[in-house]
């Protein structure tokens, strides 16, 4: 399997004036042309990694690696000047909500062809054209309207397919989805999730899938990280996500309903303080 | 929060209600407008009439026999009821008729023709270098929190607010007209460059620029630097401090992490995304600041010999020249409702949200 990212023990650590708080610590994994998911409780990491493969974090918070290689280049090492040609272009990110991560002032049309020409010098009317072939691949069905409307007026899955059209029309080769559906409504999530997965597919692209919801991953996912405490605490194949063996999986698989074998009572996950303890579990493969 | 809808979806047919939903909305402008003007007059006219001021004896003066006094006041309606009283007063100030000034005797609105705009002029000028460097301070103090930087635009706006506009005037005039010889001194122009341009707007500035006159131009230019960099201080103060903190909540949005992700560079981030939405409720800010110095300001307008509104009105106050204050008091509330006016149709201009509901 072709390799795109190999991240070598990352750290993203927060200095606050009394302490330091550390996000992510040590983790390690490889991303190749598959969906791998990163499973986690809020404050566990998950999304902290993934900025931090962009280059996105900001002062006070401070990123360090061994290495973060993306397609032989080294991430972390890389001068911001050129960090940005590999923004977008290379590797993406869609956000959870579509009401706060589309501008609100400007057109949708405005707002895809400018995500375009940064890595493209084309005419705008090329790049118009390009636009609104996109949102036709992300199955909007008046593209003439949607590019002129603002995001205000958009339902939250038609802001989600925007997002991701702007997302993918610099043509990258990972896309990170930060929890890209916790915002939608039930029926919505199932339709912008296999749009997702069939983008990813015929584009050969890497997808790195961040969510909290275990269930959600391990159907759609190839691989799965678990993560707690800043730390990648167990890596399985989604398929095999019932032969976990950590007691944090164990618990959080074992506090979930199950339709086929209702139960009386769930079970409470007990937290155990040695977990955070452990040494974060190398996921390259 | 509005519920947003799906374009996609079935939309009404708009094009037939247009027009008359355009008429509603100017019906409603123009109502909404009228009756603020409305009740600004009414509260003007009530001050007139409460003030211990007799008006009849600021006329005819204290030595006037009862006859005179008598049909001095007849012949100024006093003997009518209030809201007849009311009523006249509308109509003659709907003509442009505020009465005469007791003071210069001149009609008020001639006066007001004279002095409104130099204190335009100076505002203008001065909210200009308010709005051009205020607005740069504030973006990149926020977009560098905590810097050196933020702290000096900190500190600076701290000064701009504390210190007394007569202490700074008299204390600039004396530094760079008295010693350094770099301004000019009170008043618009040199005394020798009065009245040599005909009077076309009533801003040396501009009617110098029609009359092709440059040497008066950059007379008035030495003139007004001064007054107007003082007060641009103030306004500059109050703009950037805005400024960051509408900057620093727009850097905290997601749309800018969008923005970033898309591999922008900083300064298009800071400009082009986040600013635009900065400037909604800068517009507001602006505005006020604006409509507070065409108030006039009073202190700087005295120091600098300014011949200005706020002196104007002043001095019409302090010898109880109530037609002149009334007038004057009117005009800068007609200011203010004009400049909300132009601040809620830029804001329309900028926020597609507006424009919708």
């Amino acid at each position: 399997m072709k390799r795109f990212l190999t991240v070598e023990d990352l750290w993203v650590r927060f200095k606050t004036r009394y302490d330091m708080v550390e996000a992510v610590r040590g983790v390690s994994f490889s991303l190749g042309r598959e969906r791998l998911g990163i499973v986690g409780e809020s404050g566990s990491g998950k999304s902290m990694t993934g900025r931090a493969l962009l280059g996105l974090v900001r002062p006070p918070g401070d990123v360090s690696a061994t290495r973060i290689d993306f397609l032989g280049q080294d991430l972390h090492r890389l001068p911001e000047k050129k960090m940005r040609h590999i923004r977008g272009k290379e590797i993406s990110m869609v956000m959870q909500d579509p009401k706060y991560s589309l501008n609100p002032v400007l057109t949708v049309g405005e707002q895809i062809t400018e995500a375009y020409r940064l890595h493209n010098r084309v005419s705008q009317k090329i790049a118009r054209a390009k636009a609104l072939e996109m949102l036709e691949e992300v199955q909007i069905r008046d593209p003439e309207r949607v590019y002129k409307a603002y995001p205000s007026e958009l339902s939250g899955g038609m802001g989600q397919r925007v997002m991701i059209a702007m997302m993918l029309i610099p043509d990258p080769k990972v896309l990170i989805a930060d929890e890209p559906t916790s915002a939608l409504d039930v029926t919505v999530q199932l339709k912008i999730l296999q749009l997702l997965d069939q983008l990813v597919e015929k584009r050969g692209m890497g997808l790195i899938f961040i969510s909290h919801d275990l269930p959600l991953v391990s159907s759609f996912c190839d691989r799965i990280l678990i993560m707690y405490g800043g730390r990648i605490v167990e890596t399985c194949r989604a398929d095999q996500l019932d032969q976990a063996t950590h007691p944090y999986t164990r618990g959080l698989l074992q506090s979930l309903p199950d339709i086929r074998h209702p139960r009386e009572r769930l079970s409470v996950l007990t937290r155990d303080e040695s977990w955070k303890q452990e040494e974060s579990v190398n996921a390259i493969i | 929060m509005t519920e947003s809808t799906d374009v996609t979806s079935g939309q009404p047919a708009v094009s037939t209600g247009r027009l008359s939903l355009y008429l509603k909305k100017i019906a409603s402008l123009f109502f909404t407008v009228s009756l603020t003007l409305l009740g600004l007059l009414l509260v003007t006219f009530l001050i007139g009439r409460v003030m211990p001021i007799d008006p009849v004896l600021a006329v005819v003066g204290k030595r006037a026999s009862n006859e005179v006094y008598e049909a001095a006041r007849l012949s100024m309606g006093l003997d009518k009821p209030l809201y007849h009283q009311f009523f006249v007063y509308i109509t003659q100030v709907f003509q442009g008729d505020f009465g005469k000034s007791l003071l210069t005797s001149n009609p008020v609105i001639d006066d007001i023709a004279r002095v409104f705009p130099a204190t335009l002029e100076l505002a203008t000028v001065a909210t200009l270098i308010g709005v051009l460097v205020g607005v740069p301070m504030g973006v990149y103090a926020a977009a560098s929190q905590g810097s050196w930087f933020d702290q000096f635009v900190r500190v600076f706006g701290l000064f701009g607010y504390s210190m007394p506009v007569f202490w700074i005037g008299l204390i600039g005039l004396l530094i760079f007209y008295g010693m350094l010889g770099w301004v000019g001194g009170p008043g618009r122009l040199d005394i020798f460059y009065e009245d040599m341009i005909p009077t076309i707007t009533g801003m040396i500035l501009i009617d110098s620029l029609i009359a092709g006159d440059m040497t008066i131009f950059w007379n008035a230019v030495s003139h007004i630097i001064l007054p107007s960099l003082i007060l641009g201080y103030y306004s500059l103060a109050y703009i950037s401090r805005m400024t960051r903190s509408f900057m620093l909540e727009e850097l905290a949005s997601e749309y800018v992490i969008t923005a970033r992700v898309k591999g922008m560079s900083e300064q298009a981030v800071l400009w082009r995304h986040a600013f635009r939405n900065v400037l909604i409720p800068l517009i507001t800010v602006i505005a006020l600041s604006y409509a507070t110095l065409l108030e006039g300001s009073v202190l700087t307008e005295t120091i600098f010999a300014w011949p200005g509104l706020g002196q104007y009105i002043t001095t019409s106050l302090l010898s109880a020249d109530m037609n002149a204050v009334l007038g004057g008091t009117v005009v800068v509330g007609i200011l203010f409702v004009g400049l909300n006016l132009l601040s809620d149709f830029l804001y329309k201009i900028v926020d597609p949200r507006a424009r919708q509901s």
